[in-house]
């Protein structure tokens, strides 16, 4: 990576005291380049938010360390960080109209007035809010405030832009034309941006890194198709991607040159010795017990494979997403042609051993994957 | 509402004119008598006929109290004077101390906070006579009683809970987030409490002001205690009015109609906030 302009340095955050309260970010270490987008990601009260604001300086940092732009950060208050915030609940100045509100971090810095419209014109243009650059926050919609909000913090240059849930009220379609607009708007300048969210799309959409977080613990910290193709564990694999990964335990035996992966209810996935990468042979070599981890868009259907039987099949009009009772759980297909299926069908499921995932049976962590990227 | 039958209508009409007739009536009744000497307003039976006379109120202003038994001096206007000069001031005491504090009770829980508020609180739990007691030795000793500064001092028990309880739940009320955005975009803390903060509980500051205003103004019992009559408030200077040749209730109902007057003008003047104010402080906090 090129140079660092934001480092966290073992951050821990309680809320309470130091050792006794809750501990929502736990010994957290990531360095951001500059120029660079990440995205925190995780379900509610992982810790994302928590690390935002401690960035930002509306929360203390219980321990450790942050530094922006070569200044340590983490005592100083929020006015000496040069950090620009779009808040989840957008946090208009409800005396301000929208363009007030917009151009209220340039007019603070008393920049000249031509410059402050040219900006905000540019900004509003960017969101689509031109039209209500004149009306009151409480005259808008909750999408309107949102783009609002949104246009306060990406009109500064500030050393870093934090992006809380930024596109959470907007229309689908909205935000779909929005993501390539604003991640266009901040490379172009040359931003660097942490966007907080618990959208997979928009994470994979906007964002350079991904930081999966979970339980306050930093899962993985990885290019988006890194976190998808090779998960650093369980839980990374199980979050990201949609529907979620399939999950097995399996007892493992190798003999007469196969392997043979022994599931519950008698299920058994038998594979030649050679349909495993070096790497993935290598890392289970040893082990008896392995979880596998399976994406729903890498199961088959084939003439000659494992029994299941459907539970449920549904189309939901670009694909159809099948689960079917498997080896004591349920196995989740996903196939792009309409399935024409009912609950009870027997059907065989075929699995390549290049994508599996092998994880640790007691830690989750990930041992192999069977696809490398390229 | 709008689906309402003719029937409906019309009680409800004759219900709403009973109410205001009960509550409105004393308060009328006392306007008439202002207008009135001591010897129509007591003839039997009472009429609302009468020829008005002004001579209530021109004694009150000039200080001569006439009755049968000849002519007294009265301090009214004086009394009228220490009232405003009291609430006034107390209200503005409490105001300086009570809302960066409810601001700090709403923003920052720290260890025994809302003891403290709550403390703050019983002072209006706590029996004023019972206060009263102790209070005026040590303000005999310290040198505070009769004095102004002192009764001040005292009406902070009526006025500071009440701004203190009111306007934290306005502050809460307000999201922490405008706050931060203010502070991010290159503005001190103290810069955010007074352009976001304050203007923004500007209605519950003024609801909460205008209601500790009322409660210092109809005081009685700490003024009549603690100070002597020249720095009595109104409420315990009509007690000059009851004389040893009678009550004089013509210049009672004059009295009373000055001294709500002010408090009157306040708080219609104010009623949009009042109701605002208290209705979004009072309950949601």
């Amino acid at each position: 990576m090129s140079d660092t302009i934001l480092s966290l340095s073992k951050v821990d955050k309680f809320y309470g005291a130091i050792g006794h309260g809750v501990h929502a970010v736990k010994d957290l270490s990531m360095d951001i380049a500059r120029g660079e987008i990440v995205a925190l990601l995780g379900s509610s009260g992982c810790g994302k938010t928590s690390t935002l604001r401690m960035i930002a300086g509306f929360e203390e940092v219980s321990r450790g360390a942050i530094s922006l732009a070569g200044r340590a950060i983490h005592q100083l208050p929020p006015v000496k960080r040069n950090v620009a915030m779009a808040f989840e609940g957008y946090s208009l100045y409800p005396p301000l109209n929208v363009r007030e509100n917009i151009a209220f971090a340039l007019k603070s810095a008393r920049l000249p007035q031509a410059e402050v419209d040219r900006r905000v014109g540019e900004v509003a243009e960017l969101l689509e809010i031109t039209g209500i650059l004149e009306r009151m926050p409480n005259s808008i919609s909750g999408g309107q405030q949102q783009r609002a909000s949104l246009g306060r913090a990406l009109i500064r240059n500030a050393d870093l832009h934090l992006l809380d849930e930024p596109m959470g009220q907007l229309e689908p379609q909205l935000r779909a034309v929005l993501r390539g607009r604003i991640k266009h708007f901040i490379k172009e300048r040359g931003l660097t941006a942490i966007l907080v969210t618990h959208d997979q799309t928009e994470a994979n959409a906007l964002a350079d890194r991904i930081a999966v977080m979970e339980g306050g613990v930093l899962q993985q910290f990885a290019a988006p198709d890194v976190i998808k193709e090779q998960p650093s564990n369980l839980f990374t694999g199980t979050f990201v991607g949609e529907p979620p990964m399939n999950v097995f335990e399996a007892k493992l035996s190798k003999g007469d040159g196969r392997i043979r992966l022994k599931l519950s209810a008698g299920v058994a996935l038998d594979f030649e010795d050679s349909a495993f990468s070096d790497a993935v042979r290598v890392a289970i070599a040893g082990r008896d017990k392995i979880v596998i981890g399976i994406r729903p868009y890498s199961v088959r259907r084939a003439q000659k494979g494992v029994a299941a039987k459907v539970a449920v099949s549904q189309w939901l009009g670009d694909q159809t997403h099948i689960a079917a009772d498997f080896a004591g759980g349920l196995i989740v297909l996903v196939e792009h042609d309409r399935a024409r299926l009912k609950p009870g069908d027997p059907i065989s499921v075929d699995i390549d051993p290049s994508s599996l995932h092998i994880f640790d049976a007691s830690n989750g962590k990930a041992i192999a994957h069977g696809r490398e990227l390229a | 509402m709008e689906h309402m039958s003719l029937t409906e209508r019309i009680l409800r009409g004759i219900a709403l004119t009973l109410v205001v007739l009960f509550f409105m009536f004393p308060l009328f009744w006392i306007f008439l008598m202002s207008f009135q000497t001591n010897e129509t307003i007591l003839r039997i039976p009472p009429s609302l006929f009468f020829e008005p006379t002004l001579i209530n109120y021109t004694s009150l202003i000039t200080g001569e109290l006439q009755t049968q038994a000849g002519s007294l001096k009265i301090e009214f206007m004086k009394n009228l004077g220490n009232s405003v000069l009291l609430s006034v001031c107390s209200v503005a005491v409490a105001l300086v101390l009570g809302v960066p504090a409810a601001y700090a009770f709403a923003r920052h829980k720290f260890r025994g906070s809302e003891d403290i508020a709550f403390t703050l609180l019983s002072f209006r739990f706590a029996p004023p006579l019972l206060v009263l007691l102790p209070l005026t030795i040590y303000f005999r000793q310290i040198g505070l009683d009769n004095t102004y500064i002192g009764l001040i001092w005292v009406y902070q028990l009526i006025c500071l809970p009440l701004i203190l309880w009111i306007v934290r739940g306005y502050f809460e009320d307000i999201s922490p987030d405008i706050e931060y955005a203010y502070r991010i975009a290159g503005h001190s803390w103290f810069a955010t409490f007074r352009k976001i903060a304050l203007p923004l509980a500007g209605p519950g500051i003024a609801a909460a002001g205008l209601l500790a205003f009322i409660f210092a103004w109809n005081n009685f019992v700490f003024a009549l205690v603690l100070a002597s009559a020249d720095k009595q408030p109104v409420t315990v200077g009509a007690l000059a009015f009851v004389t040893a040749s009678g009550i004089q209730y013509g210049q009672i109902a004059a009295a009373i109609v000055l001294s709500i007057a002010p408090t009157l003008a306040l708080a219609l003047y104010a009623q949009r906030y009042l109701v605002e104010g208290l209705s979004l402080g009072a309950v949601k906090g």
